[in-house]
């Protein structure tokens, strides 16, 4: 009982990562129709940013705050400069030029900060907390509980404020939207602003856990995206369960079966789900196949 | 008087000799060619980078006193990624573009047989810095190696782990080369000694959070736990230790023996045990001991330039390189086969990682007498005799 606890645990604390990157590629999908791999990036900057702050003796909260600030800036910069400029590209196109700007910051960050493995301190200590048998870190608990935090937020936003509803209206029908009023280029503009906001915090707050160097959003987005998909590209809440399921199922495999086959299970779930149910668990679209 | 003629043959043969001349004047001043193939980025960084580093302020510094043999040192260094197909590239355009007359690296075991095919081939020798047994056993007439050996280590490990009356013991290690081979020889000395691996789990290099593996390592009866592993992986698998409240002693290699490790472990390295060649231990050593004046050298000089702690991956640079030298300087050529047969013939050599003797069965030149057994203590290496 208690192991099944600390798989639990573990698969709870990846699966808030994942599926903070998996809302901010559902947000980017809804807004836009492209598939944003420059998301785990995202990630990777919060949490390095954060490092590199905190080494320059920045207090943790500026750190983390300025770590926000400067990746959605930069979040900014990728749509404005990376996909703006071609309006009406193939999809695979636009995956391609994203694929290019997270290769891109990649090459910058390890430039910038070094190609060692960077760590944060744990935002309120190390000493694990017991229950039931299984041992809990206080920086697990700091992810999952910001992870809830902002996915309420973000479901707050899309539901109750001008802007979120605008969005959605440009998801469903961007035309229709700038017929009423509303300025598609814009709010592509602030979702990305948003996904990138998402991302960074949730590669600042795992990084105590998972360390962070300078290509550790590839693998992370990755996740991310298959969570998403799992979950139903284009569904926030398919986004936040695919992400969680994600992670238990790591966790999960890991513990009942064997750690080596741990990183293939994000693999077999996207091609299991893509094969048997392509509109993912919540998603209601029907995606073209490429 | 005869009217001097210049006939086409004489011709010829003036304009060729002009021609030649400045070449033959400068076959002397023709710098030596060093290659090198290293993990500046990726997982193995923090091996490769002071690798690299060694290797570039050496080099400028045998340069500024005249070089070897009057001719400067050219070094030609790549960046593999920690990526061994990306190093077996490099290989080739080191031998093939490049011409270097040696190659020194690669900071892995897997990078570095990546790069051991080419070598044989075009047989130019090759200065390994990965450790695994694997390199040098069979041994390859080529291919020479400087740490010591993950065999070395495991004995080293599990020899101390016996002496405490331990006999059940949980192995660890990551999908790598090193982890690979590591594992392997484990289980050949685990057998030897009559030890029990009672756990014998591996895991992606890249991997976050290894509580689920350290979960089956509490359920286990193990009474020690060996981690074989190069890269991110380890630092993460201490603090994951530290959260699970694990008490069995926690044992690693010396791919572990290095202030970067701890920096990033922090608490979590607290009593972690590995094996270490002297150079992490220079301020203590005696000061009769034959490798007490280069550690402190090479420690003080690069300590000063790059004001970051020395580790034990950039003694393995600096021991391949001047080791290469040192060759040259014998074989008074850097011709391949000569240059072959003079590193083959290095003998008594004190480096920093310890004292070298090659031969053409041995190409390892280190057993375990260079090695020292350490304990984190207060964030720092402490030795400890068994």
């Amino acid at each position: 009982m208690s192991d099944f606890l600390q798989y639990v645990f573990s698969g709870l604390t990846s699966g808030s990562i994942y599926a903070l990157a998996a809302l901010g590629f559902t947000i980017i999908f809804n807004a836009r129709n492209v598939v944003n791999f420059a998301q785990g990036s995202f990630l990777m900057l919060g949490g390095m940013i954060t490092a590199t702050l905190i080494t320059a003796k920045v207090p943790l909260p500026f750190a983390v705050a300025a770590a926000t600030v400067i990746t959605v800036i930069i979040g900014g910069l990728v749509q404005r400069l990376a996909i703006a400029p071609v309006k009406d590209a193939d999809p695979v196109n636009l995956v391609i030029i994203t694929i290019g700007a997270s290769i891109f910051i990649d090459g910058i960050a390890a430039v910038v900060f070094g190609k060692n493995q960077h760590m944060v301190p744990a935002f309120s200590g190390d000493h694990a907390i017991h229950i039931l048998g299984a041992t809990l870190l206080p920086q697990s608990v700091w992810v999952m509980a910001t992870a809830a935090v902002l996915m309420a937020g973000v479901s707050w936003y899309f539901r109750a404020t001008l802007a979120g509803k605008a969005m959605r209206a440009v998801s469903i029908n961007s035309n229709a939207a700038s017929l009423v009023g509303i300025r598609p280029d814009r709010t592509v503009l602030v979702a990305f602003g948003l996904s990138a906001f998402l991302g960074a915090m949730a590669g600042a707050v795992a990084s105590p856990i998972t360390t962070t160097v300078f290509d550790i959003g590839l693998l992370l987005g990755l996740k991310g995206f298959v969570g998403a998909t799992f979950g139903g590209l284009g569904s926030a809440v398919g986004a936040v369960v695919g992400g969680i399921l994600v992670g238990l199922f790591e966790s999960l495999v890991a513990g009942y079966i064997s750690t080596s086959y741990k990183d293939a299970v994000p693999f077999v779930l996207i091609i299991g789900i893509l094969i048997c149910r392509p509109q993912g668990l919540f998603g209601s679209r029907v995606l073209d196949r490429v | 008087m005869r009217r001097y003629q210049l006939n086409r043959r004489g011709f010829l043969l003036a304009t060729g000799s002009a021609l030649l001349a400045p070449a033959i004047v400068h076959a002397a001043d023709e710098p030596i060619r060093l290659g090198s193939v290293l993990s500046t980025t990726g997982p193995a960084a923090w091996l490769g980078d002071p690798e690299d580093k060694t290797l570039r302020m050496y080099v400028e510094e045998i340069n500024k006193n005249g070089g070897v043999l009057g001719r400067k040192l050219q070094l030609f260094i790549y960046d593999d990624g920690s990526d061994a197909a990306k190093a077996n590239s490099f290989g080739k355009r080191l031998i093939q573009q490049d011409n270097v007359d040696v190659i020194l690296g690669a900071a892995t075991t897997g990078t570095s047989l990546a790069l051991v095919p080419l070598v044989e081939a075009a047989k130019v020798c090759l200065m390994s810095f990965g450790a695994a047994r694997v390199l040098i056993d069979p041994v390859r007439p080529y291919v020479f190696k400087i740490p010591h050996s993950d065999t070395m280590a495991v004995q080293a490990v599990l020899g101390e782990m016996k002496s405490r009356g331990f006999r059940k013991i949980a192995l660890i290690s990551d999908t790598g080369g090193f982890g690979k081979s590591g594992r392997t020889e484990t289980m050949k000395v685990a057998q030897q000694l009559g030890l029990t691996l009672t756990i014998n789990e591996s895991f992606g290099e890249r991997d976050t959070d290894m509580t689920p593996l350290l979960t089956h390592v509490k359920q286990s009866d193990a009474e020690a736990l060996l981690m074989i592993s190069t890269g991110q992986a380890p630092a993460i698998i201490a603090r994951n230790y530290k959260q699970l409240d694990l008490k069995l002693p926690l044992y690693t290699t010396h791919s572990q023996a290095s202030y970067e490790f701890i920096r990033i472990a922090g608490p979590a390295s607290e009593g972690i045990r590995m094996p270490t060649p002297a150079l992490l231990l220079a301020d203590s050593l005696p000061a009769n001991d034959p490798q007490k004046k280069v550690t402190t050298d090479y420690k003080n000089a690069f300590e000063a330039k790059y004001k970051i702690d020395v580790s034990t991956f950039g003694g393995y640079a600096y021991d391949g390189l001047m080791i290469v030298v040192d060759a040259i300087k014998r074989a008074k050529s850097t011709e391949k086969a000569k240059l072959h047969q003079a590193i083959e013939q290095t003998r008594g050599f004190v480096g920093v990682s310890g004292i070298f003797t090659y031969s053409p069965t041995d190409h390892e030149g280190l057993d375990t007498s260079a090695f020292h057994m350490v304990e984190v203590k207060n964030g720092k290496f402490v030795e400890y005799k068994i």
